[in-house]
């Protein structure tokens, strides 16, 4: 919000063909987030609970227009339009470092806030993870999060296709059958109810990579990463939250 | 099905890529932001930095071009080069890297791989591999070491660190297999024999590491054509190809790479 606005591209990024368009060009790299019309931005907290790199689903959001604070406070998590849990390493230790906040978490679930939880964000809304334990999650999706089948290498690490089940899914518009997406993992979670299921990806089996319930969104890989297809998704997000 | 991944690696000195630059399309081919930009609209998977700075003090530096590349791509990427603690990997990794590669750090002290995993995840930590062929007439004459036959002889692997510089006197099989079980989640094999030659990847090695290790593999050093590439990832197993001046000097794009394999039936994002 606080900085400088070039207007002409912001003009130019807004020309409902960019909507189409591909998200990266030049311009858009250098672009504010700042909304030009005034219309409130809508906020999305990056829940922060320990290390690793939140820089990139921030600029990812940023990307796509939203003003996306990393935060691990209260105030600001309630404050915000919806939520996005990230995470990479061990469940345990993230299960561990989100305990402060996990009520905040869900009572804003609760009280209908959207959520999108990615990679080993995906994992702690499950009920238990197996990972070094058994651990207990934030028990949204009823489910055990459980270990690649031996025989591939593991993590599986890459770009791996998409089979949608759910084509509906508001996350999912615009995303087409076999898109690419860019996974880091060695667990996913095992849902118990298969009509949670939004996406499913082989990898040495057929895993849920997508899963969503009524405002809980959480995929197994990385939006953030995945290109243009990651784009879009957090695009759908957003869009999402607004509607 | 999870595709084979094609990875260019900028090497960097102080902040500017160094090693070939073939680009007239680009104001400032030297600039490592607008190179990873470059590639990553190519369609390349990930993007390595390689920093080969000499000197540690211009580390800030590197923690500025990490930065706006992480604001400029939408792919992982990977920095190396002269990490040496915890520190330097929060450092990295908070300013919007993906993953770091560790070589003579994780060599002089394997409980960094083992530290830096736990903290941050195996799926951030590569070790990065440096190899040179030691040739013997025989296994009797390298005891504990993994000989194999090669094309041009009977041989092992010796590992190097310092970029190169420093022999030691490992067994890189076996390090290797050490690295996975303190917990690096990938490793970059740079082989020294090859670097720089263009005729090809150490496929040797590649294959025998691709079919001990549960981790992926990534084949760095000798790509001079897109059959090298292909023959890394069918033959050597390889799970990903890195490679640099292929991609420098123009020779090929990401794309036409990736269209070649996948005319082989290489499974590739297109």
């Amino acid at each position: 919000m606080k900085r400088d606005i070039d207007s002409r591209l912001v003009a130019a990024h807004d020309l409902p063909d960019q909507q189409s368009t591909g998200y990266i060009t030049l311009n858009s790299l250098r672009l504010s987030y700042t909304n030009p019309k005034g219309v409130p931005l809508v906020k999305i907290a990056i829940i922060d609970y320990g290390l690793g790199n939140l820089r990139s689903i921030k600029r990812g959001l940023e990307e796509v227009k939203a003003e996306a604070p990393i935060t691990h406070k209260k105030e600001e998590i309630t404050d915000a339009d919806a939520i996005v849990l990230p995470g990479v390493g061990a469940f345990e230790e993230a299960a561990k470092n989100l305990r402060p906040i996990s009520k905040t978490i869900l009572d804003q679930i609760q009280g209908g806030k959207p959520l999108l939880g990615i990679c080993l964000g995906l994992q702690l809304l499950f009920t238990v993870s197996t990972e070094g334990g058994p651990h207990k999650g934030l028990d949204v999706f009823k489910g055990k999060v459980i270990q690649l089948p031996p025989g591939v290498k593991v993590p599986h690490i890459g770009w791996n296709t998409l089979k949608i089940v759910k084509p509906d899914s508001p996350l999912f518009q615009g995303i087409l059958d076999g898109a690419y997406v860019y996974f880091v993992h060695s667990y996913y979670g095992a849902v118990e109810n298969s009509d949670l299921i939004v996406s499913k990806t082989y990898y040495g089996t057929e895993f849920p990579s997508a899963v969503s319930k009524n405002h809980v969104f959480a995929t197994q890989f990385h939006p953030e990463r995945s290109g243009e297809t990651g784009l879009r998704m957090l695009k759908n997000f957003v869009e999402y939250i607004r509607s | 099905m999870l595709t084979k991944r094609i990875i260019p690696c900028l090497d960097m000195m102080n902040g500017r890529v160094v090693k070939g630059i073939g680009f007239k399309d680009l104001r400032d081919a030297g600039n490592p932001v607008e190179l990873a930009s470059h590639y990553y609209k190519q369609g390349a998977d990930e993007i390595v930095f390689l920093d080969i700075t000499a000197s540690y003090e211009n580390r800030d530096i590197l923690i500025k071009v990490v930065k706006k590349t992480a604001d400029s791509i939408f792919i992982p990427f990977t920095v190396g080069g002269g990490i040496r603690s915890l520190e330097d990997i929060r450092r990295i990794l908070c300013s919007g890297a993906d993953k770091v590669t560790i070589n003579t750090a994780a060599v002089k002290d394997p409980e960094l791989i083992r530290t830096s995993a736990r903290m941050f995840g195996s799926q951030c930590i590569v070790s990065s591999i440096d190899i040179k062929r030691v040739y013997v007439a025989d296994e009797s004459k390298a005891p504990g070491k993994v000989v194999l036959d090669t094309p041009q002889g009977k041989c092992w692997w010796s590992i190097y660190i310092y970029g190169g510089r420093e022999q030691v006197n490992m067994d890189a099989v076996k390090w290797a297999e050490k690295v996975v079980e303190l917990g690096a989640g990938e490793i970059v094999v740079s082989s020294l024999d090859f670097d720089g030659t263009k005729q090809g990847y150490d496929i040797t090695f590649l294959r025998e590491l691709s079919e001990r290790v549960s981790v992926p593999i990534i084949a760095s050093s000798g790509a001079g054509t897109r059959e090298h590439i292909l023959e890394a990832l069918t033959v050597g197993k390889a799970d990903a190809a890195l490679a640099a001046s292929i991609f420098h000097y123009g020779t090929y794009t990401v794309g036409e790479i990736k269209e070649y394999l996948a005319k082989h039936g290489v499974p590739v994002r297109l």
